[in-house]
C-alpha cells in the first residue's frame, strides 16, 4: 500500500474512490478480528465468570459473565468435597518427573544423532522419525498391555516412565546441535575433556533457547496428558487432573450438574498452562510448526 | 578400534564437514549409543514392543484376566477382523457406525479448521493492522490448554440451558437438546424437504451391515457440538501454520501484482494461494491424521452417546477393550484405524509429491509477474 502512495497522484476522484476502499478493508480486518478474538476468547471468560456463580444462577444466564451473586462456594467445594488436592499433586510430580527426563535424554539422543559418529546412527534416525508418524491413540491398547506385562501397570513408574522420552523432543534437539558450530566443541574435546563432559559444560549450555523449548512443551504436553493416565492406572489414588477430571464430568458428584463446580475445576487446571503461555509465547510456535498433531 | 572407526566415520553421512581421524574421536561409537539408549529403550519398550503385542492380541481372544501370551488364551486368528467387515452382527454395526460417525467429522472439521486457519492468518498477516500479536495469541490459547478442560467448558456452553441455546434465543431460534440429539443434520434436512422416514429402496439393503439411509444420516446434532469445539482448539494451531507460510510470500510479488492492477481477489487466489499450496497440503495431511483419531473430547462429552451417534474408531477400541473386556476386537479396531491413518497419509505424501512437480510453473509465475509489471 506504501508503494501506491509514492506514486504520481493520480486522477482525484480515482484517489478518494481508493482510500474509501483502504478505509474500508481496516475497518473489515478490525471487525474480523475482534470478532472472532470474541469467538476464541469469551468461552473462557462464561468459564470464569460462571465458575464464581451459584448454580441456577449459571442455569439462568449463563452468557453473563458478572456471577450475581458472587460466590467462592464452587471453589471451596472443589478443595474440600472432591479429590482435587489429590490429582494436583499426581499432575506436579507426573509433570516435574516428565519433563526433567524428557529434556534429559532427548538431549542426549539429540546431541548423538547430531554430532557423535557411530555406527547405525542414520537407522536410528530414520526410526526415530518413523516413530513421529505413529498414530498416538491407537496405542492405547497396546499400551496397557505392555505396562500389564511389565508388572507397573497402576503405579507411579507405568504414569512416567512411558512418557520420558518423545520422539518430537529429539527432533527438536537435534535440529538444534546442528546448528551449533563444530569448533566451540572440539576445543573442548582438544583439551581432553570427555565427550559427556563437553556435552554438558560446553554444548548444552549453548543450547538453552532449544531447552527452553523442550522444558515448555514436556511441560505443557504432560500436564493435558490425557490418554495415557486412562489406560496406565486405575486406582483413583494415582489420577492426574486431566483423568480426575473427566472423572467429575461423568458424574460421580450425585445429584445436580453442578456447572460452576466443574468449570472451575477446569479453570483451575487450565491456570498453570496459560501462565506459562503468556510468559513464554513464542516457544510454543516451534512446536505448531513442527507439527504437533492435537487431535 | 581405530579401524572401526574410521569405517564408521566412512559411512557415516552427517551433515557437518567430514574431518580426519584424531584420537579424540575413538570412542564416538559407544558414546553414541549410550546417549541414545535411555530414548532407544523407552520408545522400543512403549512404542515399538506394544504395536507387535498388541498385534498378536488382536488375534486372540484375550479377556484381560491373566497374560495373553501363555497358551490358555484362545487363539482365533483373523476372527475380530472379519467380525469387523464380514460377519453381520453387532460388532460390525457398531464399527461401521463408528466409521460413518468419523467419516462425517472428518468432512466437516479438516475443510471448516482449513478455511478458518487460513482467513485468519489472512487476516493477521495484514500489514496495515495494529494488535495483531494479540490476536495471534487469542487464536491460538485454545490449542494449549488441556482438551479435557475445554471439553467441560463445552459441555456448559451446548448444556440445554447453556451459552450457545442463550444466544439462539436471541434470534428467537429454539436451540435443541445438544448432546440428547441423535438425529443426523442430513435426515433433518432431508424432513425439510418432506422426506422423514426412508424411502424403501434407502431403508433395508445396503453396504457393510448399515443401511443406506443410516450411511446417509449425516454427523448428528450432538457430534455438531464436538466438531464446533475440535474447529475452535485446531484452527490456531494451523493458523500459525499458514502465518510462517505467508511469511515466505515476498512482499514484492504481492505489490508488482497490485501495480498491475490485479484486485485482493485477484492476487489472494493467483499468487499467495498457489504459494502456500506446501503449507496447505501439510495443514490438511495434519488435519486428516488427527481428525481420525479424535478420542478425548468424546470420551468427555458423549461417550459415543447419543445412540452411538457419537463413537469413533478410536473411542470404540478404547471401550471395546477397557469396558467390555474384549482386547482382541479392541485391538483389532486399533489396527483398522492404524491401517485407514497410514493410507490417507500415503495418499496425502503422494498428492504432495505431485504437487511438487508443478514447481517450475510456480517459478513461470514469480518471474512472469515483476517482467509484466
Amino acid at each position: 500500500m506504501a508503494v501506491l502512495n509514492d506514486r504520481p497522484p493520480a486522477a482525484p476522484a480515482r484517489r478518494d474512490e481508493r482510500a474509501a476502499r483502504t478505509l474500508a478493508t481496516r475497518f473489515l480486518g478490525y471487525a474480523t478480528l475482534v470478532f472472532f478474538g470474541l469467538v476464541f476468547l469469551y468461552p473462557f471468560v462464561i468459564q470464569i465468570g460462571n465458575s464464581l456463580k451459584t448454580e441456577s444462577d449459571a442455569a439462568a444466564n449463563p452468557l453473563s459473565p458478572f456471577p450475581d451473586p458472587l460466590t467462592l462456594d464452587s471453589f471451596e467445594r472443589i478443595f474440600a468435597g472432591t479429590n482435587f488436592p489429590l490429582w494436583l499433586g499426581n499432575s506436579l510430580l507426573v509433570t516435574v518427573l516428565v519433563t526433567i527426563g524428557r529434556v534429559f535424554f532427548d538431549s542426549l539422543a539429540g546431541y548423538a544423532l547430531a554430532r557423535l559418529r557411530f555406527r547405525g546412527r542414520n537407522g536410528l534416525f530414520a526410526a526415530v522419525v518413523a516413530v513421529l508418524a505413529v498414530p498416538g491413540v491407537v496405542l492405547l491398547i497396546p499400551k496397557f498391555l505392555v505396562l500389564n506385562q511389565l508388572g507397573i501397570y497402576n503405579s507411579y513408574a507405568g504414569l512416567v516412565v512411558p512418557l520420558l522420552a518423545d520422539a518430537a523432543g529429539v527432533f527438536i534437539m537435534k535440529q538444534f546441535f546442528e546448528s551449533i558450530p563444530v569448533s566451540v566443541e572440539e576445543a573442548a574435546r582438544i583439551d581432553g575433556a570427555s565427550i559427556f563432559r563437553t556435552f554438558w559444560s560446553v554444548v548444552l549450555p549453548m543450547a538453552k533457547p532449544a531447552l527452553i523449548t523442550l522444558t515448555i512443551l514436556s511441560f505443557q504436553g504432560s500436564w493435558n496428558e490425557f490418554p495415557h493416565s486412562l489406560v496406565s492406572v486405575q486406582n483413583p489414588d494415582l489420577f492426574t487432573l486431566p483423568r480426575g477430571l473427566a472423572d467429575l464430568v461423568s458424574g460421580s458428584l450425585g445429584s445436580g450438574t453442578q456447572y460452576p463446580l466443574k468449570l472451575g475445576a477446569a479453570l483451575l487446571a487450565t491456570i498453570p498452562v496459560a501462565i506459562i503461555f503468556m510468559v513464554f509465547q513464542r516457544y510454543f510456535v516451534r512446536d505448531a510448526n513442527d507439527g504437533s498433531d492435537k487431535g | 578400534m581405530a579401524t572401526e572407526t574410521q569405517t564408521a566415520v566412512a559411512t557415516a553421512t552427517g551433515d557437518g564437514p567430514r574431518r580426519r581421524r584424531g584420537g579424540i574421536r575413538s570412542n564416538e561409537n559407544v558414546a553414541g549409543w549410550l546417549f541414545v539408549a535411555p530414548v532407544i529403550v523407552i520408545l522400543g519398550l512403549f512404542l515399538l514392543l506394544p504395536i507387535l503385542m498388541a498385534f498378536w492380541v488382536s488375534l486372540t481372544d484375550w479377556n484381560g484376566q491373566g497374560s495373553p501370551f501363555t497358551g490358555d488364551v484362545p487363539f482365533v486368528g483373523a476372527h475380530n477382523y472379519t467380525q469387523l467387515f464380514t460377519e453381520d452382527g453387532l460388532a460390525r454395526r457398531d464399527f461401521m457406525t463408528s466409521i460413518r460417525n468419523n467419516f462425517y467429522y472428518v468432512a466437516i472439521v479438516v475443510p471448516a479448521q482449513t478455511a478458518l486457519a487460513l482467513g485468519l492468518a489472512l487476516v493477521v498477516n495484514n500489514r496495515m493492522l495494529k494488535g495483531k500479536s494479540f490476536f495471534r495469541s487469542a487464536f491460538y490459547f485454545p490449542s494449549v490448554t488441556s482438551s479435557v478442560a475445554i471439553s467441560v467448558v463445552f459441555l456448559f456452553l451446548f448444556a440445554n440451558s447453556g451459552a450457545v441455546n442463550a444466544l439462539l434465543g436471541f434470534f428467537g431460534i429454539d436451540g435443541p437438546e445438544w448432546f440428547a440429539d441423535s438425529r443426523g443434520v442430513l435426515h433433518l434436512l432431508f424432513g425439510v424437504v418432506g422426506v422423514d422416514s426412508p424411502p424403501a429402496a434407502l431403508a433395508d439393503g445396503g453396504p457393510l451391515g448399515l443401511s443406506w439411509w443410516d450411511w446417509l444420516a449425516g454427523p448428528s446434532v450432538a457430534m455438531i457440538s464436538i466438531i464446533t469445539l475440535v474447529i475452535w482448539t485446531t484452527s490456531g494451531t494451523f493458523m500459525l501454520m499458514f502465518l510462517a507460510g505467508l511469511q515466505n510470500v515476498p512482499v514484492t510479488l504481492d505489490e508488482a501484482s497490485t501495480l498491475d492492477g490485479a484486485s485482493r481477489w485477484q492476487r489472494l487466489r493467483h499468487v499467495t494461494l498457489p504459494l502456500l499450496r506446501p503449507t496447505t497440503f501439510l495443514v490438511l495431511t495434519l488435519g486428516l491424521i488427527g481428525s481420525w483419531q479424535v478420542f478425548d473430547q468424546v470420551y468427555v462429552m458423549s461417550q459415543g452417546a447419543p445412540a452411538k451417534t457419537t463413537l469413533t474408531p478410536a473411542y470404540l477400541s478404547y471401550r471395546t477393550a477397557f469396558r467390555d473386556f474384549d482386547y482382541g476386537s479392541g485391538a483389532a479396531i486399533s489396527f483398522v484405524l492404524f491401517l485407514i491413518i497410514i493410507v490417507l497419509t500415503l495418499i496425502q505424501r503422494r498428492v504432495l509429491a505431485e504437487r511438487d512437480t508443478d514447481r517450475p510453473r510456480r517459478g513461470w509465475w514469480r518471474r512472469r509477474v515483476p517482467e509484466r509489471s
